[in-house]
């Protein structure tokens, strides 16, 4: 691609949202939300950081079958860590925060989302929310697990839960802002002609998104919350000594964090629909049906908690219940990947780094997909849950395919964010990389689940040695992975050359302003009059080459 | 690392109809998962941007594949949930005449006890072909007991009983762990199940270091505690009259009934407010800490006596 710079124009640079006003309070008390979404993409590397040492330290103790690098204290309080790090700080605000924050004004022409200020608010919750947690950290840490079952929780830990429970407390009210402001803008603020049915399906998974977000974390935020008032009163909730139910929690607990599965999941599918018709070059197939099953999954996927409690004592005919209606919400997921794998068919097909990770996606979510009808199945279920086949398939679920779709976000709209183009040789061999070490940490982890290797266990019999040992190793090849880009990206920003508005020559209200863009996104409203996706259609019969 | 494995041993009734499922699953899986490669793999090399093949015409929407795409995979879903659901009642049901075996988990060991007075930590002495029931409780935080082999697993909760049932096939020493993250030592709240031939079952438990049976233990708190001060063995007691209650409802002061069974047995004497028997005053005292919940079992099993051959 040839970028035909104009003859000699030494004025300075164009206005864009980087070189609007500069100082770090312009940064602190911006209310743009492209830069508050480099607020959100800064913090949030840094807790995938933390969250990613904490899984180092495991996977380091898992080598061996007696536990002999830490304490079994420190290695509980370091997968609690790890979980709490990567589902509520990096996970769940990842992609909607970063790229949904910065993007969603941007694809429906609209100058900010609804409420600016709201907006900037979330990131400072969320702040509070990882300070609490840092201080946890120093406290001395807590041992819970991420999901804090009570009574242990409630009564018997003596970590610090309450400062735990705060933290994440916070974090949800970061995301309900978030979501607040998404439903608004995309209700509100659409560009003229850009119909419903019109918008990138980033912006309906965003929005179906948004819907869970705001049903679900309240009752997230009260669980806690219960579980804080129960551990610093003595008022009987959960702990049956006191006169509470402890499945009650559980019921709770998963009422959320089952749909939370989905708040990571559901914005990743949306990048994915973004990323293969870019570099398919043709209309998504079956655009209705990936839009509407965003919302078919958002509404199903609170009706399915208790496949969690399949051995918990739960009644045996919930069990059923909750086991039939998981096996159907499978079925909008899997029409997504169809629709995706049916989008490949006369393309015209690049494999730059943001379409590996597309692809990629597409690898790891089947697999987590398909493992879950495992779990779903309550007979199969009562052998594998708690073992490592659980942990293999919600980190293809949750990790695998939300980092896939992160990663892959994160290289496809570099060069708008940045205004620079980052280096493709280096973007695929870490695409590569991530991909093998992914399936290597975690494949082993199925065979061992069935085995019946348990998770959270620091010492575990010898005949799982083999299987931790590749997984460890798989951890190694994967961390490696997740590093590279910082240095290419970050060398990108200084030395990369520029991007040009449309590097990819990619479709999308985005790619016709500025890059980077405009600190009020566009010099002039859009107007739009085509559908998502207008790539030109090949006519009839001629034979194109994409050359 | 000497015994590296695929896949587990099967050592229960249970362990082959699992499996069964499994093993669909797992061909399942690898047909759609590798029927998506595929499509992948192909389409990406054909339709790779240096190539010129005929694109024209390509499908933006078709009802019928959207169609085809759902519904089978639903039909498919639908008879795998149909299959576990059957296997899953079954799990849950444990049959009649299962010999009964009381568990405790506390942090972070597995107390057992055996109908005849065997006790045990950490070890669990069963007889193969011959349907064994658990009866578990927790004295503190939600354990999950485990076995793998077995394929059964079952959490473990305080303040109430669930039970597992299983039978095991194979005469083996079997692994036995706590699935539910239970605190500091979780991963050492293990043990072993020992499946036996019911004869050397049966000499096991006549065995020395038997002691009391549980209905004897059971019988020794009762007159200890003073139960037996309140409930005479006919009318006029302060309390109910025990004998052959168990298995029947009873009716409760202020309405409504309940059923006699090892649940309600435990909140009787946990919290004996918490349903009072019809006729009578609530004056029995909670023995919530004065009893443990193995001594519970005990006395379940004691009253549980008193209705047999009625
Ligand atoms: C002070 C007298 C008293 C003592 C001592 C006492 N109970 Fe009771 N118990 C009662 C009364 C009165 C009731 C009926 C009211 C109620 O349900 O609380 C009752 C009810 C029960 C019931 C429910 C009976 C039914 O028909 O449903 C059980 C079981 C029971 N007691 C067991 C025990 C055991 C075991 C002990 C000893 C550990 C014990 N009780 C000690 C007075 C007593
Ligand atoms: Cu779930
Ligand atoms: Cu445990």
């Amino acid at each position: 691609m040839t970028v035909s710079s104009p003859p000699v124009k030494l004025e300075k640079p164009p206005q864009n949202y980087l070189n609007w006003a500069f100082g770090i309070k312009s940064w602190l008390l911006t209310t743009d939300h492209k830069r508050i979404a480099i607020l959100y993409l800064i913090t949030v590397t840094l807790f995938f950081a933390l969250g990613g040492l904490a899984a180092s330290l495991v996977r380091f103790e898992l080598i061996t079958p007696q536990g002999d690098l830490m304490s079994a204290d420190n290695y509980n309080k370091s997968f609690t860590l790890h979980g709490m790090l990567m589902v509520f700080f990096f996970l769940i605000p990842g992609i909607p925060a970063v790229m949904g924050n910065f993007l969603i004004p941007l694809m429906i022409g609209a100058k900010d989302l609804a409420f600016p200020r709201l907006n900037l608010a979330s990131w400072y919750v969320f702040m509070v929310g990882g300070l609490f947690t840092m201080t946890v950290i120093v406290v001395g840490g807590v041992d819970t697990g991420w999901t804090f079952y009570t009574p242990y929780s409630s009564t018997y830990s003596n970590g610090a839960v309450i400062l735990a429970a705060l933290g994440i407390f916070a974090a949800g009210f970061a995301s309900i802002f978030t979501a607040i402001n998404f439903v608004v803008t995309i209700h509100k603020m659409r560009a003229p002609g850009l119909t419903w049915f019109r918008l990138p399906l980033f912006v309906w998974a965003h929005y179906a998104t948004s819907i869970i977000i705001l049903l679900g974390t309240p009752v997230l935020a009260i669980t806690i919350l219960m579980v804080g008032i129960e551990r610093m009163f003595k008022i009987g909730i959960f702990d049956p000594a006191l006169g509470g139910d402890p499945l009650l929690f559980q019921h709770l607990f998963w009422f959320y964090s089952h749909p939370a599965v989905y708040i990571m999941v559901l914005p990743s599918m949306g990048v994915i629909s973004e990323l293969i018709t870019a570099f398919t070059r043709r209309r998504i197939f079956g655009y209705k049906a990936i839009a509407l099953s965003s919302l078919a999954i958002a509404l199903l996927g609170f009706l399915v908690w208790g496949h969690h409690m399949f051995v918990s004592g739960q009644s045996v005919y919930a069990g059923l219940v909750f086991s039939a209606i998981t096996f159907m919400v499978a079925i909008p997921s899997a029409i997504k990947v169809f629709n995706w794998t049916a989008t490949l068919f006369k393309g015209t097909i690049s494999f730059t780094t943001p379409m590996l990770y597309a692809l990629g996606f597409i690898g790891l979510f089947t697999i987590g997909g398909l493992t879950g009808l495992f779990l779903g199945a309550a007979a199969v279920d009562v052998h594998v849950t708690d073992t490592y086949f659980v942990v293999a398939h919600f980190h293809y679920v949750m990790v695998g395919a939300t980092i896939m779709a992160y990663m892959g976000a994160i290289h496809f709209w570099w060069p708008k964010i940045t205004g620079k183009l980052y280096n493709e040789g280096w973007g695929i061999s870490s695409a590569i990389i991530i991909f093998v070490g992914f399936n290597l940490t975690f494949m082993p982890q199925f065979i061992m689940g069935y085995l019946g290797m348990p998770r959270r266990y620091y010492a575990y019999p010898d005949e799982f040695q083999i299987y931790h040992i590749a997984s460890s190793a798989g951890a190694a090849i994967l961390a490696f992975g997740y590093v590279l880009p910082l240095f290419y990206l970050l060398y990108s920003l200084f030395f990369g050359p520029k991007a040009g508005d449309n590097p990819w020559n990619a479709k999308g209200l985005e790619w016709t302003t500025a890059s980077p863009p405009p600190h009020e996104n566009f010099e002039e409203t859009p107007i739009v009059t085509e559908e998502a996706y207008a790539y030109p259609v090949p006519q009839k019969a001629e034979v194109t080459s994409g050359a | 690392m000497e015994n590296f494995s695929f896949f587990p041993e099967q050592a229960s009734t249970m362990a082959t109809q699992i499996d069964a499922i499994y093993f669909v699953l797992v061909g399942l899986s690898v047909i759609f998962a590798v029927g998506i490669a595929v499509a992948v793999i192909v389409f990406g090399i054909r339709y790779r941007k240096s190539t010129s093949v005929d694109r024209s015409n390509p499908l933006h929407e078709s009802m019928k594949l959207e169609f085809a795409w759902s519904f089978i995979p639903f039909l498919m879903a639908m008879g795998i949930f149909t299959w576990s659901a059957f296997v899953y009642y079954n799990i849950n049901t444990p049959p009649t005449d299962a010999v009964e075996i009381y568990v405790v988990g506390k942090q972070w060991m597995w107390q057992i006890q055996h109908p005849l007075g065997k006790a045990e930590l950490n070890e669990l002495h069963v007889p193969i072909n011959q349907p064994v029931k658990l009866i578990m409780s927790s004295q503190d935080v939600i354990h999950s007991f485990f076995v793998p082999a077995f394929r059964v697993k079952q959490d473990v909760l305080p303040g109430r009983y669930t039970t597992l049932w299983f039978e095991a096939t194979k005469v083996g020493e079997y692994h036995l762990f706590c699935a539910e993250y239970c605190g500091t030592e979780h991963s050492k709240m293990t043990g072993k199940v020992i499946a036996m031939e019911p004869q050397d079952y049966q000499n096991w438990l006549s065995g020395g270091g038997g002691g009391e049976s549980m209905v004897e233990a059971g019988a020794r708190l009762f007159q200890d505690n003073g139960c037996a001060s309140c409930h005479i063995d006919g009318e006029g007691g302060r309390g109910p009259n025990l004998h052959g209650i168990f298995g029947t409802e009873v009716a409760l002061e202020g309405g409504g009934t309940a059923v006699v069974d090892e649940a309600y047995l435990r909140e009787s004497i946990y919290e004996p407010g918490a349903k009072v028997v019809a006729g009578y005053a609530p004056i029995m005292p909670s023995y919530q800490g004065s009893i443990s919940e193995g001594g519970v079992l005990q006395l379940v099993a004691y009253i549980k006596s008193l209705s047999e051959g009625q």
